[in-house]
């Protein structure tokens, strides 16, 4: 169960190599979580991360999931839940693709979205009535500062990441008054391994940021969550800039 | 019967989680719904003032038992009742005051009922008098996970798992409660000021066993020299000759005024280190030195808070934590450094208060033990909270104390045993009385009890 300040007894990381779930994990298991569940592709990444969890004293088990594989979400995530309760669910996969690239190659675009956004719905809709069954927990979904208004730099993950949020902010808004809670976290530009070598945006945050982030937002049950907080006035900005002025700037 | 599903808290708003809400009207009708509970299980449920989660359980049902609240037979010779479980300590002291007996124990506040009384076996300022609420049920019935009906009986391990076992060993639908004779319905009140904790340790040890009724409010945003100052608050009901005349043709009123209800959205944020230190303050001063044989009203003197419904929205939206500890005699140096670290880290608690435990009773999860007992409530949106509270449950149990399950919210499980050490042999009885798990709580899923 979750304790007065909303933090986890349970976890399970949909994505269970993404730097800032682990990060997020690590934070947590400091403070209440004893059980992890690392969900993605098997590989020695995912071994590895469920290892360095093992050795801060949580019991972690690792499961075989597939965003790209919708069909087998309820099979997946139904022999975790029966298992035991899951007070949160960390919704933390993604990739970011090569705009350019993926430009060139629609299907490599089309990749892009059925992970960030198809995978997401499917997995997003079976954890979330599994939550409602038991009566409580947090699905905590990492959205993107690109998804508030796409840019031609990156329009092609920009949007699929538009629609994962606009999905988790009617899923909140669905789920109000089930015991289930639903926040949606917006990080700006996160050094880590997935944007390694690009050039960093303004406001340029860390995995450990974001996850110091979400542990405040689970104690004050936010529904939104800014990463750094101050991108919430600055793409507030942004998102009513004149589309003839927001296309020159050099984002 | 009906029943609707609803988001459920403790009465310090942390943590909802949503419930099938049944309320049974009969006895029958209680135990059709234990034997409905299905998968997730149930839990009895009575005015919903226990702090944390202990009358919660998440997506299974939560038996709210004040529709059962019917006072059956008061034998007013020789001071027993026997009434429904969901009969609440005000009920009780509207019928049993003129008659001249009051309630064995009451906490802080009128509204809870037999039920929960005994549930988490409660306290009250004069527990170093009279032990805990459960020392004075003579029966109880117990409705149990098979959905038969067992008569209780102190001494038996049945009863000891249920005084203080959080509604877990079954339902409970009515109990005998031994009463406490009365001549008036007023208190009569000493109070002094003490300046420091030393002091308020001091007074209490050396004074508290003259008085009935005792406990101290302690200002824990006095910081240096002023570590622990109190105000003691003590007394004993009014004895008939004590009251002036106009007063003595009717001794036993019972009358309660209330305020009207704090708003449902209370503005957060007023509660500041500033603003509730400068209540403290004038709190403080504005006791009297020492002032004796003051008569007051029962609710003055025991429920004040109760003057206020609704009095925990005041915290706003983000609720608070009740926090309750008790460490043994001799181990004072323990309190000291807690109340330090507290008054150190700046809560903004104006309800914190300090009583003197007598001895404990046989519940095996009961609260209670020989020592000190500290509470205070504290804004759960308080930085650092969390990790302050660990380090105080850590000094908590390696002196040999414990934390309070009625008011708990975020105790580590892994301490649990080590406070309760009678915690294997609840266990045990609650796998043979109820294999299925029928009774559950989310206290009971949080702390594995």
């Amino acid at each position: 169960m979750k304790d007065a300040f909303g933090l986890p007894q349970s976890l399970l990381v949909l994505g269970g190599t993404s730097e800032i779930a682990l990060a997020t994990a690590r934070r947590l298991i400091a403070r209440r979580t004893r059980t992890v569940w690392l969900a993605g592709r098997p590989s020695p990444a995912l071994d590895g991360a469920a290892e360095e969890l093992r050795a801060l004293g949580a019991e972690v088990r690792t499961v075989a999931f597939d965003a790209l594989d919708p069909a087998s979400h309820e099979a997946v995530l139904g022999k975790v839940f029966a298992e035991g309760d899951i007070d949160l669910v960390l919704l933390a996969f993604g990739i970011l693709g090569d705009q350019a690239h993926d430009e060139r190659e629609p299907l490599n675009a089309v990749r892009v979205a059925q992970t960030n956004y198809t995978g997401a719905v499917s997995s997003g809709l079976v954890a979330a009535r599994a939550l409602q069954d038991q009566g409580h927990g947090s699905l905590v979904v990492l959205s993107s500062v690109a998804g508030e208004r796409a840019r031609r730099a990156n329009f092609i993950y920009g949007s699929s990441k538009a629609g994962l949020d606009a999905f988790a902010q009617g899923l909140g808004d669905a789920l109000l008054g089930t015991g289930v809670h639903v926040m949606v976290v917006r990080p700006g530009f996160v050094r880590s391994r997935m944007t390694a070598g690009r050039q960093e945006a303004p406001l340029a945050t860390t995995p450990g940021a974001v996850a110091a982030a979400i542990e405040l937002g689970l104690r004050r049950r936010s529904e939104t969550v800014w990463v750094p907080g101050t991108l919430r006035v600055v793409m507030s900005a942004v998102r009513h800039l004149p589309r003839g002025v927001f296309r020159r700037l050099p984002l | 019967m009906s029943a609707d599903t609803v988001s459920v808290t403790g009465w310090g708003r942390t943590a909802p989680t949503a419930a099938r809400l049944v309320r049974p009207r009969t006895y029958e009708e209680a135990a059709a719904a234990v034997r409905a509970c299905g998968a997730r299980g149930g839990i009895p449920r009575g005015l919903g003032r226990a702090y944390g989660d202990a009358a919660q359980n998440a997506g299974g049902a939560v038996l709210d038992m004040t529709g059962l609240d019917r006072v059956h037979a008061v034998d007013a010779a020789g001071g027993t009742v026997l009434c429904d479980a969901g009969v609440s300590l005000h009920r009780l002291m509207e019928v049993l005051l003129p008659l001249g007996w009051f309630v064995p124990v009451t906490p802080g506040t009128r509204y809870v009922t037999v039920g929960g009384a005994i549930g988490a076996d409660i306290h009250g300022k004069n527990h170093h008098v009279s032990g805990s609420f459960a020392r004075h049920v003579l029966a109880l019935e117990l409705l149990t996970a098979d959905g038969e009906v067992r008569t209780v009986l102190p001494g038996t391990p049945l009863f000891d798992a249920t005084a203080g076992g959080m509604g877990l060993t079954g339902v409970i639908l009515t109990a005998t409660v031994r009463l406490q004779p009365v001549e008036t319905s007023l208190m009569s009140v000493d109070t002094e000021r003490a300046r420091d904790l030393d002091d308020l340790l001091a007074r209490l040890t050396a004074t508290d066993h003259r008085y009935r009724y005792s406990v101290a409010w302690i200002d824990l945003l006095a910081r240096g020299a002023a570590t622990g100052r109190a105000v003691l608050t003590r007394g004993d009901h009014a004895p008939l000759d004590a009251l002036p005349a106009r007063r003595r043709a009717r001794p036993l009123d019972f009358r309660t005024a209330r305020l009207p209800a704090a708003p449902a959205r209370f503005p957060e944020g007023l509660l500041t280190r500033t603003t509730v230190g400068l209540f403290n303050t004038v709190w403080y001063h504005k006791a009297p030195r020492a002032q004796t044989g003051r008569l007051r009203p029962i609710p003055a003197f025991f429920h004040p808070l109760d003057g206020v419904p609704h009095w925990n929205r005041v915290y706003g939206r983000g609720g608070f934590v009740q926090y309750q500890f008790v460490v043994g005699h001799g181990r004072e140096e323990a309190l000291r450094r807690i109340v330090r670290r507290i008054a150190e880290h700046r809560c903004p608690s104006f309800l914190a208060v300090l009583k003197r435990f007598g001895e404990g009773d046989a519940g095996w999860l009961s609260f209670p033990v020989p020592g000190w007992t500290l509470a205070l409530d504290i804004p759960a949106n308080l930085p650092g909270l969390g990790p302050l509270l660990d380090g105080l449950d850590e000094e908590v149990a390696a002196a040999g104390g414990r934390v309070y399950l009625a008011k708990d919210s975020r105790l580590r499980p892994e301490l649990l045993a080590a406070m309760y050490p009678r915690l294997d042999e609840f266990r045990a009885l609650r796998a043979e009385l109820d294999p299925r798990g029928v009774f559950v709580s989310d206290l009971s899923r949080r702390l594995a009890l």
